[in-house]
């Protein structure tokens, strides 16, 4: 996992956020932030991530999306944005801000750091 | 050691279950394939382009030899089987060349019929039927000139054209006096035979060969009545015969073809056979459509997996001849108990011919216009009742009144770039048609991804599918594929209906495994629909999957484009009271609710609440009596009434009371697609009770009721279902329906179009005229009711669900 490795160099604002299990799978949290709220999603197999919890579309928000592979569904017109990078899956443009989460001992830990995907990290 | 699978006949049938078995399961056989052609396996559909010039063969390789050796097949091309030893499970090539098998797979194809008459070994003479008959005919048009086609059917008359597109004068001689009897009336063969004379190819009908004439070549035919006509080419295409010399010769059952169960197997149960060589009740299949679905089931039970069945299917024909629009499906003769509806407007060279049979399609002949050709064909299979559609049948789907799409009136052909298809996304016909020529789009979820046309609420999917057909044009046959649900599987809403039951499976999970899904957790579109099935098939049994709905139903709420979300109170039959009114204004003004709206249902809604704050509202909403009106559910939402006898000057019943007890019987249920209710006091209906699911609208000598209604995108009247005498026929004659409706219907389909598909007959027979029936639908109805009937708010305002309506942390 490249992307996560390179992010843990450059993050250093860990925040504990709470525990995995408090996150349903195939489903999301909310964290409420200063600067806007973030979308914690756990796919089916406990990968976790972090998007700003706005959809590149209208900003509808993601977290409460229907989570399925590594995608969410946004719940106002169905526009599917990947979890991993934060874009919308083609032929849709856009892209969410990603941030930087790790799961340890159970535990879960999110930078508040935003990460634009770039061109270099899309799929 | 893995089983062997022995596959004989390398042609279209035959591979297609090949590789319908390897996406299922890849390594449980060790798998030979024999196949007399020398090649791999190619498209032979396309072998009439190669004629024409317009392809070459590498172009129509579907598996090249390589692609064998990629998974793992043992592949002997080149090598006829000559004998199938049973007994000790073995085949036999030509050469010598055996394999053992513990499965056996035959798809030998067809072999062309070639007509008795002296000389017909003749060199020169061909057939049209694998690529070295093309060959053949190529390397002829490049030395000769004169060709006659024998046989005005599908396959001679795409021979003809190629062969005149290759430079030859080229006479069709048919023994019939119309083309293509076979998918043409007589009026439609007539304009396709003036459209081919006019580019050059000549027509004898009504002549019978009598022999080839020709010593070291072939250089006339003759005919019975003793006219000669000169011929450097003879290629015969008078039909196909099943090739079942291989199986008969090894003992197994056949008449015209191999005979063949519902599993595609034969006599024998370890071999199965496929293709144009089987025999199926009754039927055998000249196109690769229905082969494609018979290579799905045998690909299931070669799997083990053991579900899927065959049971038939229906097929189209379109000529592949550029520039002549044709089309034929079904029964287009009519026979006894049929009737004709025909259109003719030899001005534009139009013709169309629709047969009907108990009001529902059987059989479509066209000929200029074709555009309309997939919705009748997909009217026929679904066994549409088209006795609202017959007036407007005709002039096609573009014609139909539709109240979305007022606008659009005209066939797609004729539309500007600039007119709008979707109204919900805004995409013009030009952006559509750009894209699938740009982006190469070759189906219906294509589109809605790269363009979002027909993606949001489906009104306008008959007009993208129309634009699709005419974009694309080209192959002859249409798929007559059941429409997968989602393109996480190739299985149709039906198909896994029935497969919930009959494998009694109870968790998405399961459906997804066993029927093999191919994303890992299936999508915003399956997860719903699996489990909204699976909650009516097990009742009180399935536990519902929060993470398989969509957010309203999650929630429980309407989420609102800010992301607020939207509280309706479920308010009995529309009637309420002051106590009421006050509870929810108090409730109102204590979360500073911005909006307050009276519904379109009789009921409030309050409009712009935080999520966080949607359970201590509900809490208190369910203090003073309320509980969720499910406004954001594909569920029972509202009842409207009007005050009936108890008031109104025309009442003839208590239209609220009825009204209200349909509520209280029905509501948390779950549905395939919000359903909505309503009862009048008299006809003058000021309920519309006749734009609803279920209406009921009160009479003098009782109730009559309405079925199948919509006030929506689409308006549709009800159906009049039966007149009932007292209030509890009607909540039984109701609840029949609503459980006949979620058991059958396919997840967010409507009652309209679901009435429309099964017919109203259907619906009669199955909730009026079968009383033991009903009463069994009304008793599995109030059976599940027993566990839909929680108040999901009273529920989440004492904590279910919790963490949905809270964030995980605040930070900052
Ligand atoms: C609130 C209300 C409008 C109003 O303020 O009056 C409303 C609001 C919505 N309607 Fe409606 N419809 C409302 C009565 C109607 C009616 C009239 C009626 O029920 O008598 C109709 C036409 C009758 C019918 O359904 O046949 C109606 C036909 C639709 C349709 C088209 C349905 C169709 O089959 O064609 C949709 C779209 C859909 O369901 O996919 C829709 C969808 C919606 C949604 C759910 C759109 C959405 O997904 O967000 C709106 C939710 C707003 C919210 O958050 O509350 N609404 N909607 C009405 C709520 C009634 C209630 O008390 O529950
Ligand atoms: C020119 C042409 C145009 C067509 N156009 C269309 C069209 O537009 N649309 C459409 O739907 N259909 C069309 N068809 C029909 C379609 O091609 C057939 O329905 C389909 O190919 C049948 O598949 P199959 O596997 O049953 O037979 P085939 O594809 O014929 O495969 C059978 C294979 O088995 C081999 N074989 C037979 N016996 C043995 C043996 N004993 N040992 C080893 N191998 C053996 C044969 O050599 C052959 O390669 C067309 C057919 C032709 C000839
Ligand atoms: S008509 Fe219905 S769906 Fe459309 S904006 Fe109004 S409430 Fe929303
Ligand atoms: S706001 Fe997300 S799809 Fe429109």
């Amino acid at each position: 996992m490249n992307t996560i490795k390179k992010v843990m160099q450059i993050a250093d604002d860990w925040t504990e956020i709470g525990a995995l299990d408090e996150i349903p799978r195939q489903g999301a949290r909310v964290v409420k932030c200063a600067s806007g709220d973030i979308a914690v999603f756990r796919t089916l197999n406990d990968e976790v991530f972090a998007l700003r919890d706005c959809c590149p579309h209208q900003g509808g928000p993601l977290s409460q999306g229907m989570v399925h592979g590594r995608e969410v569904t946004c719940p106002l017109h169905d526009w599917k944005i990947h979890l991993d990078t934060g874009i919308a899956v083609a032929p849709d443009e856009g892209c969410a801000a990603r941030y930087p989460v790790r799961v340890k001992s159970g535990r879960v830990f999110l930078s508040l750091t935003a990460q634009v995907a770039g061109t270099s990290t899309s799929p | 050691m893995k089983e062997r699978l022995v596959l004989v006949g390398n042609g279209m049938a035959g591979m297609r279950a090949i590789e319908e078995l390897l996406k299922i399961s890849s390594d449980i056989y060790d798998i030979a394939v024999f196949g007399a052609e020398p090649h791999g396996n190619y498209n032979r559909i396309m072998l009439s382009p190669v004629l024409t010039g317009e392809k070459k063969f590498p172009d129509i390789m579907l598996n090249d030899i390589a692609w064998y050796a990629e998974n793992g097949i043992t592949l002997h091309a080149g090598k006829e089987v000559e004998r199938i030893e049973r007994g000790s499970r073995k085949v036999v090539a030509r050469d010598g060349t055996s394999a053992n098998y513990d499965r056996l797979l035959l798809a030998t194809g067809s072999v062309p019929f070639i007509i008795p008459v002296p000389g017909k070994d003749l060199p020169g003479v061909v057939t049209f039927r694998d690529i070295n008959d093309v060959e053949a005919m190529l390397g002829a048009a490049h030395h000769h000139k004169r060709a006659v086609v024998i046989g005005g059917g599908l396959l001679g008359l795409e021979a003809a054209n190629g062969l005149l597109r290759q430079g030859m004068d080229v006479t069709v001689v048919h023994l019939l006096d119309t083309l293509m009897e076979r998918q043409l009336d007589r009026a439609a063969a007539d304009l396709l035979k003036a459209a081919l004379e006019e580019r050059g190819l000549r027509f004898l009908m009504q002549v019978q060969t009598e022999a080839i004439l020709g010593d070291a070549r072939v250089r006339a035919v003759r005919f019975r009545d003793g006219t000669e006509i000169a011929a450097d080419l003879v290629v015969m295409a008078v039909g196909i015969r099943p090739n079942i010399a291989l199986a008969k010769s090894a003992g197994l059952y056949c008449e015209r073809g191999v005979v063949v169960s519902d599993t595609m197997q034969t006599y024998d149960p370890r071999i199965y056979a496929l293709g144009e060589c089987v025999q199926h009740r009754g039927q055998t299949y000249g196109l690769v459509a229905p082969l494609f679905e018979q290579a799905k089931v045998c690909a299931n039970h070669l799997a083990e997996l053991g579900f899927a069945r065959y049971t038939g299917s229906m097929s189209s024909t379109k000529l592949k001849v550029t520039g002549i629009d044709l089309f034929s499906a079904g029964d287009f003769q009519s026979a006894e108990g049929c009737e004709e509806i025909v259109l003719k407007d030899a001005g534009r060279g139009v013709y169309k011919k629709v047969v009907l049979k108990n009001n529902r399609i059987c059989g479509a002949v066209m000929y200029g216009d074709t555009l309309d050709g997939s919705w009748y064909f997909q009217l026929m299979r679904d066994s549409t009742d088209v006795a609202n559609l017959r007036e407007k049948l005709l002039f096609g789907q573009a014609h139909l009144g539709d109240a979305g799409h007022g606008n659009i009136r005209s066939r797609v052909a004729s539309m500007l770039d600039s007119t709008e298809i979707c109204g919900c996304n805004g995409v013009c016909k030009g952006a559509i048609v750009k894209a699938i020529g740009d982006k190469k789009l070759f189906t219906l979820d294509e589109v809605r991804a790269h363009t979002k046309a027909s993606s949001s609420c489906g009104s306008c999917t008959g007009l993208v599918e129309a634009l699709l057909a005419s974009t694309l044009g080209g192959d002859y046959s249409m798929t007559p594929k059941k429409r997968p649900m989602c393109t996480c599987t190739d299985h149709a809403h039906d198909e896994i209906r029935s497969a919930i039951l009959d494998l009694e499976m109870k968790s998405i999970r399961a459906v997804m495994d066993r029927l093999e899904w191919k994303s890992p957790d299936g999508c915003n579109k399956c997860r719903p629909a699996l489990n909204f099935y699976l909650l009516t098939a097990w009742p009180g049994e399935y536990v519902d999957d929060n993470q398989a709905r969509f957010i309203n139903e999650r929630a429980h709420a309407n989420i609102q484009r800010d992301g607020s979300y939207s509280v309706v109170p479920r308010i009995w039959g529309g009637e309420t009271t002051p106590a009421q009114l006050k509870a929810i204004a108090e409730i109102a003004e204590k979360y500073r609710v911005p909006t307050v709206h009276i519904t379109g249902g009789q009921r409030i809604d309050l409009l712009g609440v935080v999520k966080e704050n949607l359970p201590a509202m509900w809490g208190d909403l369910s203090a003073a009596g309320f509980v969720s009106g499910h406004a954001y559910g594909k569920a029972i939402r509202t009842v409207k009434t009007c005050v009936g006898r108890n008031w109104c000057r025309f009442g003839t019943q208590d239209s609220t009371a009825v009204g209200i007890d349909l509520e209280k019987m029905a509501w948390g249920a779950w549905m395939p697609h919000k359903v909505k209710l309503a009862v009048s006091g008299c006809p003058r209906n000021c309920a519309e009770a006749t734009i609803k699911d279920f209406g009921v609208v009160c009479v003098d000598s009782g109730y009559e009721l309405h079925i199948g209604g919509n006030g929506g995108v689409k308006v549709r009247v009800t159906d009049f279902l039966c007149g009932v005498k007292t209030p509890h026929e009607v909540l039984e004659y109701c609840a029949a329906f609503l459980q006949c409706y979620r058991e059958e219907a396919h997840y967010l389909e409507r009652t309209a179009p679901w009435v429309e598909r099964v017919g109203l007959a259907y619906v009669r027979q199955r909730v009026v005229e079968d009383e033991s029936g009903r009463k069994i639908l009304a008793a599995r109805f109030r059976y599940s009711q027993q566990f839909a009937q929680v108040d999901p708010w009273a529920e989440r305002a004492k904590g279910v669900d919790r963490h949905e309506f809270i964030p995980l942390k605040r930070v900052g």
